[in-house]
């Protein structure tokens, strides 16, 4: 599984220099969908869309359909959304409950934990040759449910999905937990899927870190968009980070996130003006979280992405997103907008007028995002602009490690996030095996040093 | 029933197409600000997610709706007043340059007139749009579905109370939804 790129000149990231090959090239395309795809962890959806047996969600991975059902038994599966005749999608009611998926094509039919079992005409057309039990749909090798998400692994051989997060785990729980600190109990309340003419990587690396593209948010910052905006507050969120110190952060896995330390002591910053109800169940769940978390409660999320291709939002807004790749210059864009379940009716509608107005393609911030990663794409994508690499020299080398917090830890706006994120995505191109794709490998360590 | 053959009901219908045609001219000359003086202060602006779902299904489950989760748009003049500002501040850089839009506004029909044609004070209008976006250079975007406003009378003109807007698309094909509607 070597590769004919000259990875380790296209991507030095001791130098901080990337090519632009790598985020317009079909041959980079095919290659991640051949080497990174397959392997890596990636985000399918969330037990709230399938509660009851029988459900189902179509989801995708990479490129490909994939159904997400919870079978008649109870059990969570993702299968390939492809018949095992001709290929036929199988399912394409985007969810649902059913005890069966019949191909239209030629009506073989699945039951909900994958095995074929309907082959119209079998005794006459197929008896003795179709071993049914052979011809299940296909199903993720590794599947891991983690507080209401499920994540899944097209390699056997992938490491369980803990190990996999490793340390980052501490800021996506931030965004999976109650906001008062309760374990998981976020439920999905509506998704957004659309097309964007853009290398996925933009996205994902947007919200891995890159804290400097602040500028081009200006327009919201003006005029203020959030859950405070109608008392006539400007910027695009409430602070809710008053006295903490922003941490960029980034782990050997190839996860980054920023985040915010906050001081020992710290207490709750008044938002949601206008809507007593809701700022009071913030400040009631703040209290609760402080309680329950401990030191731990000190960490509030910002963004993040988990590699490769999951970012987050952690709090205003808030919600998962999973950048798919079509092509090299095209991304289908999913997002995941999460509340807590348990969460008073008021609360709920607030925060999803906030979401609507402020993600996505008609999030008035986001908008903003998609013209940049849009254009980025298509004026790299020349001749001659493909012969010079991009700058990621931000921020070099100003980090530390495990310092205040796990993971290599920047205190000020870095590129480092990225550069780790790069190092490893060369590593998935190169067909290491897990022991380096988990950063403890050889190369990571010369990486390392 | 109202009649549909009188010279009032044909009148009306004249008078809410040219406020249709009209209000879209305003968009379409970037005349933001009149625009938004179209919208009564209670405005739903409403645009759901088109799902794919199974026969039988479509009344229950295609759409997403006003009032709960995540649509398109589930707004109101406040917001739209925001997006509005936003163009206005020059570095709202989806749509700086400006976009070139066309409202084309189609099938304009008086679903129900109250009290009566001859006294309109209130009416809900169906229409289908279609709605064309160029931006910079080469990205364009076409934009068609089905349209129920509800209008109230104010003085000589007409002030939209409720627009519902029905595009026909599942997966969004635009990087954006940046233009009014
Ligand atoms: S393709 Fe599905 S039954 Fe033939
Ligand atoms: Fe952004």
């Amino acid at each position: 599984m070597t590769t004919i790129l000259p990875i380790d000149q296209m991507i030095d990231t001791a130098k901080g220099t990337i090519s632009r090959d790598i985020f317009v090239s079909p041959e980079f395309h095919r290659e991640e969908l051949e080497k990174l795809f397959t392997r890596a962890w990636l985000f399918v959806g969330h037990e709230s869309q399938i509660p009851n047996p029988g459900d189902f969600f179509v989801s995708r991975m990479g490129e490909e359909s994939v159904i997400l059902c919870r079978d008649t038994k109870g059990s969570v599966h993702v299968f390939l959304n492809s018949c095992r005749h001709r290929g036929m999608k199988v399912c394409r009611y985007e969810s649902g409950n059913t005890s069966l998926f019949v191909c239209p094509y030629h009506s073989w039919s699945y039951t909900t934990d994958g095995k074929l079992q309907g082959v119209p005409l079998y005794r006459v057309l197929y008896e003795g040759q179709l071993d049914r039990s052979e011809w299940s749909l296909i199903e993720t090798p590794k599947l891991h449910l983690y507080k209401g998400t499920v994540w899944a692994s097209w390699d056997p051989e992938a490491p369980d999905f803990m190990t996999y997060l490793g340390e980052a785990v501490d800021h996506l729980d931030q965004v999976l937990d109650c906001r008062d600190g309760r374990p998981g109990g976020s439920e999905v309340i509506g998704i957004h899927k659309w097309i964007l003419p853009t290398n996925w990587k933009f996205a994902a690396e947007n919200f891995l870190g890159d804290t400097y593209h602040n500028p081009s948010h200006r327009s919201v910052d003006m005029i203020g968009i959030g859950p405070s905006a109608r008392a006539g507050q400007t910027g695009r969120r409430d602070n809710e980070y008053n006295k903490g110190q922003h941490v960029w952060v980034s782990y050997p896995q190839g996860h980054g996130v920023h985040s915010v330390w906050m001081p020992e002591e710290f207490d709750y910053q008044a938002g949601y003006q206008q809507y007593p109800i809701v700022d009071e169940y913030f400040r009631h769940c703040f209290q609760e979280r402080k309680k329950r978390l401990g030191d731990k409660a000190r960490i509030m999320p910002f963004t993040g992405n988990l590699f490769p291709n999951t970012s987050y939002h952690g709090r205003q807004p808030r919600g998962l997103c999973v950048w798919h790749p079509h092509s090299p210059t095209e991304t289908e864009a999913w997002r995941f907008f999460l509340v807590d379940a348990d969460a008073p009716a008021e609360v709920k509608d607030v925060l999803r007028r906030f979401y609507m107005r402020y993600s996505g393609p008609a999030g008035m911030t986001e908008q903003d995002d998609m013209e940049n990663w849009l254009y980025a794409t298509k004026a790299s994508t020349g001749t001659i602009a493909r012969r010079y690499p991009f700058n990621y020299q931000q921020s070099m080398g100003a980090y530390k490690h495990n310092d205040p917090i796990p993971g290599d830890v920047s205190v000020q706006i870095t590129e480092q996030n990225a550069r780790n994120y790069y190092d490893v995505y060369a590593r998935y191109l190169k067909g290491d095996g897990w022991e380096s794709l988990l950063g403890r490998g050889e190369a990571a360590r010369q990486a390392a040093e | 029933m109202t009649r549909r053959n009188t010279l009032a009901w044909f009148a009306l219908k004249q008078e809410i197409e040219d406020f249709l045609y009209m209000e879209a001219d305003l968009l379409d000359q970037r005349m933001f600000r009149e625009w938004l003086d179209l919208l009564a202060e209670d405005l739903v602006y409403f645009m759901p997610i088109r799902r794919n779902v199974k026969f039988g299904q479509h009344a229950e489950k295609e759409n997403t709706r006003q009032g709960e989760g995540i649509s398109w748009f589930d707004e109101d003049k406040w917001t739209l007043g925001k997006r509005v500002e936003q163009i206005l501040t020059g570095v709202h850089y989806a749509e700086e340059p400006l976009s070139r839009v066309t409202h084309m506004v189609s099938n304009v029909r008086l679903l129900e007139v109250s009290p009566s044609p001859e006294d309109a004070t209130g009416v809900v209008v169906g229409s289908r749009f279609l709605v064309y976006q160029n931006r910079v250079e080469y990205e364009t975007n076409i934009f068609v579905g089905r349209r129920i406003d509800t209008l109230r009378r104010n003085g000589d003109s007409w002030l939209i109370a409720r627009r519902e807007l029905i595009l026909e698309q599942n997966v969004l094909l635009a990087k954006n939804l940046s233009i009014l509607f």
